[in-house]
């Protein structure tokens, strides 16, 4: 083995199909877009080089900016929900009866595609004859809302579904990191008489700090680029109500046949996910020092 | 172990039969046809979710290739949004299939004006365009030139429920304050009114063109997005005024701008709205699909939109539109070919599709010719007296000016925004698009 790591060749030959890939696939489509966003371009046909336009365009879009304050609404309750889903986890991680038949349910959301739960979602909050509606007029309320047709409620009522789908997927992560907790540990702080509150926060948090600052950028990167459920759901409407970033890329390019624009967007919504990634590595490593 | 150059043998030999397969397989589909001309044609309707149709392309392309023994018809099919993606990634590397489909107005557009398409017009010269009904080729033309043959054609009745409108002894309203006393009478018993599915937007568009029609006369809205006019007219106007009575009458379904058009129609289907105001295409729902049950089927009828008082319109105008045509590429090897078989589909396609597919096609049918449930007899006798047809607006429009209509429609049904302001948006974002 050494000696193939010694020999540059040998290097080289083994990188390369990767790094080709990677580059073609990846970083190359990148610096296009980017390119494309200088373009009026309906995407057929002859393109026109309008230099920084559309990003002009972009900066002053105010319906971009509503569309990205949605996507920041998403990413943070998606962190908060973080919370919550540790929460579980540290219990699931416990030893408690009937583990392994909770964990399996945490994570069937995960097993299903993003438009099966989209569909029985859209079933869920239909207003006429949905569950939730039913069970709200069984309850005595006499005009429950149309969740998915309020300007109001869409995005949350979005939001709540997109978290649910989710919650496995966190959950193992951090069920895994929590088994990975040397038992020993443990064990020491309650002989010394830490309640089980202590071993939680001051004991299993630290030591998995790692794994909670990976799961914070996937949450915010993950909800900045977010698309699925919100394209099947509702669209982005009713009227841009739930409209994020991506969404409002899509409509651009597909709808309305503005690729140079949509490209300007997809190119800005990258450089926002480098600059939140960087932010948050920035903001938690300087966490490091309290423990 | 292996020497290192054999392992740099190996890995370009590697690479070299990938590159050959590869080679290899395209060269077999080119020789596929022999020494004959291939037509590459490309369309939308798949054994599985259009049988009918499918089956009449099929024997169509049979009666072609036996009639002209030198060419062969070389078929691709793909489901609608798949069709639409794979155009526009073959328009952008120029290699558009021979004949195709393609969509009126706003969607051919970027294609004509990328040169894609060819005129078609040769085509039509003779006896072929008097057989079209009047309106439908228009729509597949810019700039006098014809880029498209319409397959198919589509109005928008109010379809109607005759038990629930027997059971509360109503009569088919034909005039607008008749048609809001419906519906008054409708809520008041607990039926939802109307059935719209506004998700999707252009539903309600056809609800606002109507009014349109109904209260400005059949040219005022053309002519507005076409910038002989405004939409700041006094009747358009009036017409999104209605649209917001109608919707504090509370004439809709529950929701309906978060139900897609399909969950809105189940509405209606299931007996528990009223009306629906949809196009055409629901008429095999309607007359001969075994899914829907027989007695909500004999129990359908429809009429036209009612006349408003006072208003210009005629009650013999209709919104609708030519769906899909077919095309030509202008860059074909094989375009004299293609165009004998756009041709010839469009005539073979006329005297079958009404009566094997329940599609209405463009060119005009001979209702004593064919047999026909009432129902379609009805519609197509209707369409013979049709004084006006008005495009689907948001097929009339470019592509971005559609999404802001769309967009204002939904905001005016949800009562976000005042018809003044619906009336501004749709100038400022025509007049970004025009320049007028």
């Amino acid at each position: 083995m050494n000696k193939v790591m010694s020999n540059k060749k040998a290097i080289i030959i083994y990188v390369a199909p990767a790094f080709f890939l990677l580059l073609a696939l990846i970083y190359i489509p990148i610096i296009q877009t980017g390119y494309f966003g200088m373009m009026k371009w309906t995407g057929i046909g002859v393109k026109e080089f309008i230099g920084f336009d559309n990003y002009a365009q972009l900066i002053k879009d105010t319906l971009f900016w509503k569309s990205a304050y949605h996507s920041f609404l998403l990413a943070l309750f998606s962190t908060i929900s973080l919370a919550g889903y540790l929460f579980i986890s540290i219990i699931l991680a416990g030893k408690v009866k009937g583990v392994d038949l909770l964990r399996k349910i945490y994570l069937i959301p995960m097993l299903l595609a993003s438009v099966a739960i989209a569909q029985l979602w859209l079933k869920i909050y239909n207003p006429n004859n949905g569950i939730l509606n039913k069970v709200l007029m069984a309850l005595g309320v006499s005009d429950p809302p149309s969740w998915l047709a309020d300007p109001k409620l869409a995005l949350y009522a979005i939001i709540i579904p997109i978290i649910w789908q989710y919650a496995g997927f966190y959950i193992l992560i951090y069920y895994a990191a929590l088994k990975n907790i040397p038992e020993e540990l443990i064990e020491a702080a309650r002989i010394d008489g830490a309640k089980p509150w202590q071993i939680a926060l001051q004991i299993k948090m630290p030591l998995i700090m790692n794994v909670i600052k990976v799961t914070i950028v996937l949450a915010v990167v993950g909800s900045l680029k977010y698309f699925d459920l919100i394209y099947v759901m509702t669209n982005g409407g009713p009227n841009g109500a739930s409209e994020v970033m991506a969404s409002y890329m899509y409509s651009k390019a597909f709808k309305e046949f503005d690729f140079g624009y949509a490209s300007a967007i997809g190119f800005f919504l990258l450089v926002i996910c480098l600059v939140v990634t960087y932010g948050i590595r920035k903001l938690t490593e300087a966490d490091k020092e309290i423990y | 172990m292996l020497k290192k150059s054999h392992a740099v043998w190996l890995a370009v030999l590697l690479i070299l039969t990938v590159a050959l397969t590869g080679c290899s397989g395209s060269e077999s589909a080119g020789s596929d046809g022999g020494n004959k001309k291939v037509i590459k044609f490309m369309h939308l309707w798949p054994a599985g979710s259009a049988k009918p149709q499918n089956m009449i392309v099929q024997d169509i392309i049979k009666q072609f290739e036996a009639k002209h023994k030198d060419v062969k018809v070389q078929v691709e099919i793909l489901e609608n949004e798949q069709y639409k993606n794979k155009m526009k990634v073959l328009s952008s590397s120029n290699e558009l299939p021979d004949v195709g489909f393609t969509w009126a107005a706003g969607y051919m557009t970027p294609f004509v004006k990328g040169k894609l398409f060819a005129p078609l017009d040769d085509v039509l010269d003779g006896n072929l365009k008097n057989s079209f009904v009047k309106g439908t080729t228009e729509a597949y033309a810019i700039d006098n030139k014809t880029y498209g043959l319409p397959l198919e054609l589509n109005i928008a009745p109010i379809y109607y429920n005759k038990a629930i409108f027997k059971k509360y002894n109503l009569q088919i309203p034909k005039t607008y304050s008749e048609f809001q006393q419906v519906v008054k009478t409708l809520r008041s018993n607990g039926v939802a009114p109307i059935a719209l599915g506004n998700k999707d937007r252009w539903t309600g568009s056809l609800w606002y063109m109507y009014l349109a029609d109904r209260i400005g006369g059949p040219d005022t809205l053309t002519n507005a997005i076409n910038r002989k006019g405004t939409f700041e007219d006094k009747s358009l106007v009036a017409a999104a005024d209605d649209v917001q009575k109608l919707v504090k009458e509370d004439a809709f379904i529950k929701g309906f701008n978060g139900l897609s058009n399909d969950e809105g129609k189940s509405e209606f289907y299931n007996g528990k709205a009223a009306m629906y105001l949809m196009g055409t295409w629901e008429l095999p729902n309607l007359t001969t699909n075994e899914d829907v049950p027989k007695s909500f089927r004999d129990n359908t009828g429809f009429f036209k939109f009612p006349t408003v008082e006072g208003g210009k319109g005629n009650i013999n105008s209709w919104v609708g539109g030519p769906g899909v045509g077919l095309f030509v590429s202008q860059n074909s090897k094989v375009k004299k070919e293609s165009k004998e078989f756009v041709k010839f589909f469009v005539e073979k396609w006329g005297e079958q599709s009404v009566e094997k597919a329940g599609v209405i096609p463009a060119t005009k049918v001979d209702t004593s010719k064919v047999e026909l449930p009432k129902l379609y007899v009805d519609v197509l006798n209707e369409l013979n007296h049709a004084s006006n047809l008005t495009l689907f607006a948001d097929v009339q429009m470019s592509a971005s000016v559609a999404e802001t209509h769309l967009n204002l429609i939904q905001s005016l049904f949800g009562q976000e925004v005042k018809p003044k302001a619906f009336a501004k948006g749709h100038e400022e974002a025509l007049k970004k698009d025009t320049g007028k």
